[in-house]
């Protein structure tokens, strides 16, 4: 019976019921692509966060020992997550790596002239200039080098895009509430006469309300399925031009888990959002009436 | 059993019932008559517990409507049965679902609702156009699926609003035999009506409203007091 109900207000009004959904649907499609542009960016700042931070060049006579006290001193700070050893072999192999296509460069250059070096990951962000600083003080550092601008630019980003995400998430929440709380309450104020029989006839306030709840929540449902679609939809669209761009930066493919744990948010939203605007819409035209 | 005591209706500046008071046994037809105005609306809407009165009492065996919360006003609406001049059917409906309304409401058992529904449309003499929609009625017979629809769930008492005042006399006296057979089953009645011969044809009580107040209540009366048709007949 309910059902039937529902069935019949969506399609008695189908225009109304289809604003509702595109509306509902562009807000929760703008939602999911700021949450999937989080969590994109949120990849890329940890790919950058575990690169070696810190590259210290040590001088030609530092000792072994005295390289060992240095990483000692370093990991006693606790900021350190990882140090690597280069030594000047080494140095030659990636150099050798780097330019094998130019054989010129590979002649003129032997270990002799590289630099061994010590490649320093920090825990967090906030410690690499105090390690850099560190490095620095040392008398068998030559020198020292790090991605402090990069990291730190693109932190300031991230924060500033999570900062917008909410407040623009915020403002598309209600309007999904909104258009649904103003749909619906054309409706109701359409089956005014209906739901006064209603009333008279001995239904409870449940009963009248029940098929406008469903009502709601099925928008919700059915935009939050839209724009699930839509988001992963232009993603797997896009993952070609995406990969290009951030070569190197494992953002692909988008864990399983994670595509139905957005699937689940985004009807957990539309849910919570169809039932608040109905209850809304409902509340107000069942308290102005006994 | 329903008794009205010293019950006023102001709406801002406007009084539409004063000080009204009288009451109704169980079983009893009591037409409510009078001019458009009179508050014979106003009255049955009041025992609907669409509003409270401005004061005064209304009680039905003792129960006191004022102390009905809204939350449980469902279950006062539930005892009683309404007819509208406008029948107030459900156009999307069938006579048959329009019927059955009531007993959908009470969560009653498909089985019995068909039962009901049957046994209803068939006192009413709808039995063949069950499944219709209203658009496809005559007037009495949408108002004939109002009364099943007011009487289905066998309710104390049946509230009218002038039922037959769309109907034609024919239809309307039609009407008026399915009201009394309902009555005669225990059904207490109260009719707003305006039709002078359906209630000269009935000697029943007559309630007789002016300006929200009662100016008369007599039993076995007439629409009009008896001076007045004496006064006509002069004429």
């Amino acid at each position: 019976m309910m059902i039937k109900t529902v069935k019949e207000q969506i399609f008695r009004s189908p225009y109304q019921s289809l604003a509702a959904i595109f509306q509902v649907t562009l807000a929760f499609f703008i939602i999911s692509i700021f949450a999937v542009i989080g969590y994109g960016s949120q990849k890329i700042l940890y790919y950058f966060e575990s690169r070696p931070q810190v590259n210290a060049y040590l001088k030609d006579e530092a000792k072994t020992q005295d390289i060992d006290s240095l990483k000692l001193k370093l990991e006693q700070t606790g900021k350190v997550s990882k140090i690597v050893y280069s030594s000047k072999e080494d140095a030659l192999k990636i150099y050798r790596e780097q330019n094998k296509d130019k054989p010129i460069l590979l002649e003129m250059v032997t270990a002799k002239i590289l630099p061994a070096s010590l490649e320093v990951s920090t825990t967090s962000l906030g410690s690499l200039k105090e390690i850099a600083e560190m490095l620095k003080s040392s008398t068998i550092i030559e020198d020292v080098n790090y991605q402090e601008d990069i990291v730190t630019t693109l932190g300031y980003w991230i924060e500033a895009l999570r900062k917008i995400g909410l407040v623009l998430g915020i403002f598309l929440f209600s309007v999904a509430l909104l258009t649904i709380l103003v749909i619906l309450g054309v409706k109701i104020s359409q089956k005014k006469e209906e739901i006064y029989i209603y009333k008279l006839l001995g239904a409870t306030k449940w009963y009248i309300a029940s098929p406008f709840y469903a009502e709601g929540i099925f928008y919700g449902i059915v935009s939050a399925i839209f724009s699930w679609s839509l988001t992963f939809g232009l993603i797997l669209y896009l993952t070609p031009i995406i990969s290009k761009f951030f070569n190197g930066i494992a953002l692909f493919p988008i864990p399983t888990d994670l595509i139905l744990q957005s699937l689940g948010g985004l009807l957990l939203l539309g849910t919570g959002v169809g039932f608040l605007g109905s209850f809304m819409a409902i509340s107000r035209f069942l308290k102005s009436a006994r | 059993m329903i008794s009205f005591e010293k019950v006023t209706k102001n709406f801002g500046s406007i009084t539409a019932l004063s000080d009204i008071s009288f009451e109704i046994e169980k079983g009893e037809f009591v037409f409510l008559t009078g001019a458009s105005g009179a508050g014979k609306t106003t009255l049955l809407r009041l025992f609907l517990g669409e509003f409270l009165p401005s004061s005064g009492e209304i009680q039905v065996n003792g129960e006191k409507l004022s102390h009905i919360p809204e939350k449980k006003l469902f279950k006062w609406r539930r005892k009683l049965g309404v007819v509208f001049q406008d029948y107030k059917l459900f156009s999307d409906k069938t006579v048959y679902e329009n019927v059955a309304l009531p007993l959908h409401i009470r969560k009653t058992s498909s089985k019995d609702c068909d039962l009901k529904v049957k046994k209803v449309l068939e006192m009413v003499g709808l039995s063949e156009r069950a499944g219709l929609f209203p658009s496809q009625l005559a007037g009495g017979e949408l108002q004939r699926t109002s009364l099943a629809r007011a009487v289905i769930t066998g309710p104390d008492i049946l509230l009218a609003d002038e039922p037959t005042g769309n109907l034609d006399p024919k239809t309307a006296k039609e009407m008026m035999a399915l009201f009394k057979e309902i009555n005669k089953q225990g059904t207490t009645i109260l009719m707003a009506t305006h039709n002078c011969d359906i209630v000269d044809s009935f000697n029943g009580r007559v309630i007789e409203l002016q300006k929200g107040k009662i100016i008369r209540d007599e039993k076995e009366a007439k629409y009009h007091k008896k001076e007045e048709k004496i006064e006509k007949n002069d004429d």
